[in-house]
């Protein structure tokens, strides 16, 4: 039995050319996507409406309002009387958070070395808490230093964030998007071509000629590679022109690992494809093998570092923890292929093994 | 090859625990077209699939083309042309595509492809719709298009399941024409499975099949020969009257109705004695007593399927 793709190619390309809707919507799907999500998930705090209970109703008090309000952190949203008015806004959620400035906030100023200002914060977000607690201690250090008179303060922290000076989550969020959308794009293109066979009876017909599973599922993962690159691409293009995100290192590079990374998730969609008898049980299974592990387990949203020993040993067998380390990588480092070659490794592995299980798990004959 | 092209005996299968095939024998030699005759749930698709190494068998000794169809399917892909019940091409590839699609995955060399789609587009007279997508063709064409698909790459057996199933007449017609021209001109091996009568007539041996057995085998006129005993036909207008009225004499082995006509089956030994003449004219004097009309009764010759009908009473009876 020779070994000839070509004609299984050839089919898929006409499948494709003959719906040109669904092939719109591939195309577009992700850009959509990567436009919601990558505006939608900002995790910067900024203008954090706080509310303000001044006790003290001094100029030097409504100074050090001032001083939050006047930043980029915070707006003022509401002027409190009363200690108890403090649930009711948090309950309404008008406020994250309060400064509570006491009656003799101006005279303790003059009287004592210290003075204590309360600032009530809404934890039931706890990460934006502590964003909020965290500026509101730099802008209370910054005042104490200032009442002190001190300019030059004797330890001094010199921050210098590199790779994101502004530490924009764009930055960091789109490439993680990429990651995220292109796997399951691809795990769904690929994921419903072998089922679709299966539906319509034309299964029955290829299983009496000599084709090898090998040849009918590698026949149709290429055609399909190609379609993803253009997706990636424009997918990474909008990032870059409509996010600010920047490219520091090759295009070629990313571009051959994203090759890896494409053959991967379609690899994954195919063996869905062969497992599968129906197309919605692909699409559901794509999608849910996709979406939710490439967003938790890859160190997308939150650290590998921090997950229980279980969690990281899964999350070595998501792709997307490798392409993540790599489009990040590359995008916003510069990194070459001599750091990055080892989740390059790890994309072969993957691919090869879920190639290998498609065809083994392929049924040349019928139930 | 010498010696028949498909060798089956004792076949079992089963799904679950409703059996398919209850120990099929069948022999199709080289050349002749062979029909599997039967209704619905007789076991006709399961005994094809089993030939084309589609579905495994739970025992009996199976070769086709003098292989194994479980172990050594690949040997036989190349010799055996399969047309599946259900439609199976791909319905946005257009004819001409259908045809190169299956041509290419059997290597038909490019040379040989242009003269062989050329011919397979003249026998099907697809000629003027190469362009149209499959989807679009009729049920006719498409079985058609089906049939020429499975020939691209000149097989020496072809193994058709139910091929005019829900096809108009007309078309069947035409269908089974081109099978004639085929074996004419090609000398293809046909196997052929078909619930219609009419259609198994035109095969050289027949095989009525039912319940996973077989009832009968041998040439459609040998199996009709084979009827036991004598059949005389009534046309009337109203058949369930008829038919009643003649059971409830006693007087034959079965009354069948079949239409718009009754079939009066008479033993052997019953029909030897007061001759059948004498039993014509007793139908026909029971059918005035009742003042049921009809317009003919006649002896007429047994044909397919009245061995169906009187095999699978001896079954149930049994």
């Amino acid at each position: 039995m020779r070994f000839n793709l070509l004609p299984i190619i050839r089919k898929e390309f006409i499948h494709i050319r003959r719906d040109p809707r669904s092939l719109a919507i591939v195309i577009l799907l992700p850009i959509m996507q990567l436009l919601l999500f990558g505006f939608a998930i900002d995790m910067d705090v900024k203008n954090v409406p706080i509310g303000v209970l001044d006790y003290d109703r001094t100029p030097a008090s409504r100074d050090l309002v001032r001083r939050f309000t006047g930043s980029d952190y915070f707006i003022q949203a509401a002027a409190l009387q009363r200690r108890d008015q403090v649930e009711d806004l948090f309950k309404a959620r008008q406020a994250k958070a309060v400064i509570v400035i006491p009656p003799d906030y101006a005279a303790s100023l003059q009287r004592d070395p210290s003075t204590a200002v309360q600032i009530l914060v809404d934890g039931s977000d706890s990460n934006t808490g502590a964003i909020i607690l965290n500026a509101a201690q730099r802008l209370l250090t910054e005042a104490s230093l200032e009442r002190a008179g001190i300019t030059d303060p004797p330890l001094q922290v010199a921050p210098a964030i590199w790779y994101n000076p502004e530490q924009e989550s764009s930055h960091f969020i789109v490439p993680g998007l990429v990651a995220v959308l292109m796997m399951m794009i691809c795990a769904l293109l690929t994921s419903i071509t072998i089922t679709r066979e299966k539906e319509t009876g034309t299964l029955e017909q290829i299983l009496t000629a000599p084709v090898h599973p090998s040849q009918l599922i590698i026949g149709k993962v290429l055609p399909y590679v190609g379609i993803a690159m253009v997706d990636a691409a424009l997918v990474i293009l909008v990032g870059i022109f409509g996010f600010g995100v920047p490219f520091v290192g090759s295009a070629a590079l990313l571009a051959f690992f994203l090759l890896l990374y494409v053959v991967t998730s379609l690899s994954l969609g195919i063996l869905i494809s062969t497992v599968a008898r129906t197309q919605q049980v692909s699409m559901m299974l794509a999608a849910m093998l996709t979406l939710l592990p490439s967003v938790i387990l890859s160190g997308f949203v939150f650290p590998l570092a921090s997950m229980p020993d279980v969690l990281q040993a899964v999350s070595r067998i998501i792709p997307a923890r490798y392409f993540l380390v790599i489009i990040r990588g590359i995008m916003l480092k510069g990194n070459g292929f001599a750091v990055l070659w080892p989740q390059a490794l790890f994309l072969v592995l993957l691919s090869v093994v879920l190639l290998a299980v498609s065809v083994k798990r392929f049924k040349t004959r019928l139930a | 090859m010498d010696g028949p092209l498909v060798q089956v005996s004792g076949l079992k299968k089963s799904y679950g625990s409703i059996p398919a095939l209850r120990g099929a024998d069948l022999e199709v030699r080289a050349g002749e077209r062979y029909g599997l005759i039967g209704p619905d749930g007789a076991g006709k698709t399961t005994l094809l699939r089993i030939l084309c190494g589609l579905v495994v068998s739970d025992g009996g000794e199976v070769r086709v083309l003098g292989h194994d169809p479980v172990t050594e399917t690949h040997k036989i892909k190349d010799g055996i042309g399969y047309m599946p019940q259900r439609f199976s091409l791909y319905p946005d590839l257009t004819v001409a595509e259908n045809l190169r699609f299956f041509a290419d995955l059997y290597r038909v060399p490019a040379a040989q492809r242009e003269s062989r789609t050329a011919r397979l587009l003249e026998f099907s007279r697809l000629g003027p719709f190469r362009d149209r997508r499959a989807g679009a063709l009729s049920g006719g064409m498409k079985q058609k298009l089906a049939l020429s698909c499975t020939l691209v790459h000149t097989p020496q057996l072809l193994i058709l399941d139910e091929p005019t199933t829900g096809v108009d007449p007309v078309s069947r017609g035409e269908f089974w024409d081109i099978l004639d021209e085929l074996k004419a001109e090609e000398g293809v091996t046909q196997l052929v499975t078909t619930p219609y009568m009419d259609e198994a007539s035109r095969c050289d041996r027949v095989q009525l099949m039912y319940q996973g057995s077989s009832l009968a085998e041998g040439s459609p006129a040998e199996v009709a020969a084979s009827f036991p005993g004598r059949l005389v036909r009534v046309y009337t207008a109203d058949p369930y009257a008829a038919a009643g009225s003649l059971k409830r004499t006693g007087k034959f082995q079965s009354v069948q109705l079949f239409g718009d006509r009754i079939h009066v089956v008479v033993e052997p030994a019953q029909a030897a004695v007061p001759g059948v003449m004498a039993i014509v004219a007793q139908i026909r004097q029971i059918l005035e007593q009742a003042a049921i009309p009809f317009t003919d009764l006649h002896e007429a010759r047994p044909d397919l399927e009245d061995i169906f009908v009187q095999r699978i009473g001896e079954i149930t009876n049994d």
